[in-house]
């Protein structure tokens, strides 16, 4: 009896360091304080849980497994994690993600098994088998493109598919109430969950992919939140709900920074118009600006922006972007960084990539910052940006980013794009930006031409 | 109907949980800085790995005759603990970067 009380007492300590955890994690300054508190409230629950809680006033038994499961789980995690580069992050969260919804889906599995009654609780189950289920083969997708496994892929029709598959959980969820052969209908509708999953994130293209993350994030949440309500526990309950509705709303506000609406992410449409739509077939001229030349312009500007995109992160130039920023603000050039909010793969990923760089905050702008910075900078370095640089978004109604705000690098007086071929950004559409008499092209792999750029300056 | 009407009068309590919940998520996250979403995302990832909770207890009370019930479970915890501990070391990692160039 206790035992009960104090695992109560630890249920209710959990739940107020998962709040505390994430108000602390929304401050610079307290943020990694708070992951250690919100991870210290986890511990104290789950061995609360497998030492006090008790079912019919029996203790749980099963040890050995528990344990073993606990160990190897823990290895697996603390070595992805530690091995996992900065620059695959979005990738390795998304992948956790999808284990936290595969592990909602198998308690539902497990606990519909020997369930007998039809009541509440059997919606409870669907509930988290569902979300669990698209959560989880939603993030495996999501990983894999990520990763560059799997490709975009789309087909005429699509989200109608993806409606008449949702139609379909519903109508088997609301038949397995009838009672005849409840079982093939929960599994039936299991598998369909997955195939929704995977069907909602397939055509999405990789520029929508933090949106996609975002959300199976809240998705996750919620299915947490419903083995609150299956075994009267309030600490699953608060923790996942507020993950739910956080991951809601930070999901929402990347929307509003790309102009899409949470309606189109849901029907699962949106990426698969924007690489049929955009193209608009006219290459026109650029021109290229040799090693030497970068060198000189950025060697005797006043004050030089850097726009980081994801191009920075594959070739894990950060370091070398923070070296020449050093060097040019030792000749006197202003350096600054214009950070789009969903510049990468992840809102905040550039922030991430240049803090593990040591690169000092106040260099870094927010883009209504950086949009009034930007007409007073003699020279703009893009290094592999595309689409949150392309004023398509604010000329062409038609194209698919048309709304999206964006850096207007046009307003500088020169600008520098760094990029490894002419191949459109990851929205799949043309860039008009690199064909105006002001831009030149600075062709190569981000790292090799900042580490150039570097050694050209110096002999300047 | 009557399983919907009769599942919220049995939990009622837990329902005012879930909707005060609903709104402390969405006070606390609308005032983040945009530096820190990443980090926040996966810090909020860590701690849906809650979800582990359910995985022990149904791993705890599994007849250890029912191999199926066993093997689920087991790979229920085994995943959410790859979620938890991965998400929260991941998150330290991110963070552990902001950290020196505070001086």
């Amino acid at each position: 009896m206790i035992g009960s009380s104090v695992l109560s007492i630890i249920y209710l300590i959990g739940s107020v360091t998962f709040i505390l955890g994430l108000k602390m994690l929304s401050r610079p300054g307290t943020a990694r304080n708070g992951n250690l508190v919100a991870a210290g409230g986890m511990l104290a629950a789950i061995l609360g849980t497998i030492f006090l809680y008790r079912v019919d006033d029996q203790p749980l038994h099963n040890y050995g497994w528990i344990f073993t499961a606990l160990v190897i789980g823990t290895v697996i995690g603390v070595l992805a994690a530690k091995k996992v580069k900065m620059t695959a992050m979005p990738e390795m969260v998304s992948l956790f993600n999808g284990m936290g919804g595969a592990c909602a889906a198998l308690i539902s599995i497990v606990e519909f098994s020997h369930h007998s009654a039809m009541d509440g609780m059997v919606v409870i189950m669907l509930l988290s088998l569902i979300i669990g289920a698209v959560s989880c083969a939603g993030s495996i997708i999501a990983y894999g493109k990520l990763a560059g496994k799997i490709k975009d892929f789309a087909f005429n029709g699509q989200h109608i598919v993806n409606l008449f598959v949702l139609g379909l959980i519903v109508i088997l969820s609301v038949l397995l109430f009838t009672g005849i052969s409840p079982t093939i209908l929960f599994y039936s509708v299991c598998l369909l969950s997955i195939i929704y999953g995977v069907l909602f994130v397939l055509p999405i293209g990789g520029a929508d992919m933090p949106v996609v993350i975002s959300l199976l994030n809240s998705f996750t949440g919620v299915a947490a939140a419903c083995g609150g309500f299956l075994y009267n526990n309030p600490v699953m309950l608060t923790g996942g709900i507020l993950v739910g509705s956080a991951g809601t709303i930070l999901t929402i506000l990347m929307c509003k920074a790309m102009n899409r609406s949470l309606k189109n992410v849901l029907i699962g449409s949106f990426g698969g118009s924007s690489t049929a739509g955009g193209s608009t077939g006219e290459q026109g001229h650029y021109k290229e600006i040799s090693l030497a030349d970068t060198a000189v312009v950025l060697a005797y500007a006043n004050k030089v922006i850097i726009v980081p995109g994801y191009g920075l992160a594959v070739a894990q130039a950060q370091h070398a972007v923070h070296e020449l920023e050093k060097l040019l603000e030792d000749r006197g050039v202003t350096v600054k960084y214009a950070i789009h909010p969903v510049a990468g793969r992840m809102p905040g990923h550039m922030n991430v990539l240049l803090a593990e760089a040591d690169v000092p905050y106040e260099k870094l702008l927010e883009m209504e910052d950086a949009n009034n910075e930007l007409a007073t900078a003699d020279a703009v370095l893009i290094l592999g940006a595309n689409d949150v640089v392309n004023p398509a978004a604010k000329t062409n109604p038609a194209s698919p980013i048309y709304g999206m705000p964006i850096l207007e690098v046009e307003n500088a007086k020169a600008v520098i794009v760094n990029k490894r071929s002419m191949k459109p950004g990851y929205a799949g559409i043309e860039n008009e930006l690199f064909f105006q008499p002001k831009t030149s092209m600075l062709f190569g792999d981000a790292k090799k031409v900042l580490q150039d750029l570097t050694a050209s300056i110096k002999e300047v | 109907m009557e399983y919907i009407l009769a599942f919220i009068n049995q939990h009622i309590e837990l329902i005012y949980i879930v909707i005060l919940s609903v709104f402390l998520g969405v006070e606390v996250i609308s005032r983040v800085p945009s530096v820190l979403h990443t980090p926040l995302m996966s810090g909020a990832n860590a701690i849906h790995g809650v979800v582990i909770i359910g995985a022990i207890i149904v791993m705890g009370k599994a007849d250890p005759e029912n191999y199926l019930a066993l093997f689920i479970g087991f790979l229920a915890v085994m995943l959410g603990t790859v979620n938890v501990v991965g998400g929260f070391v991941v998150t330290d990692r991110m963070l552990e970067m902001f950290k020196g160039k505070k001086k």
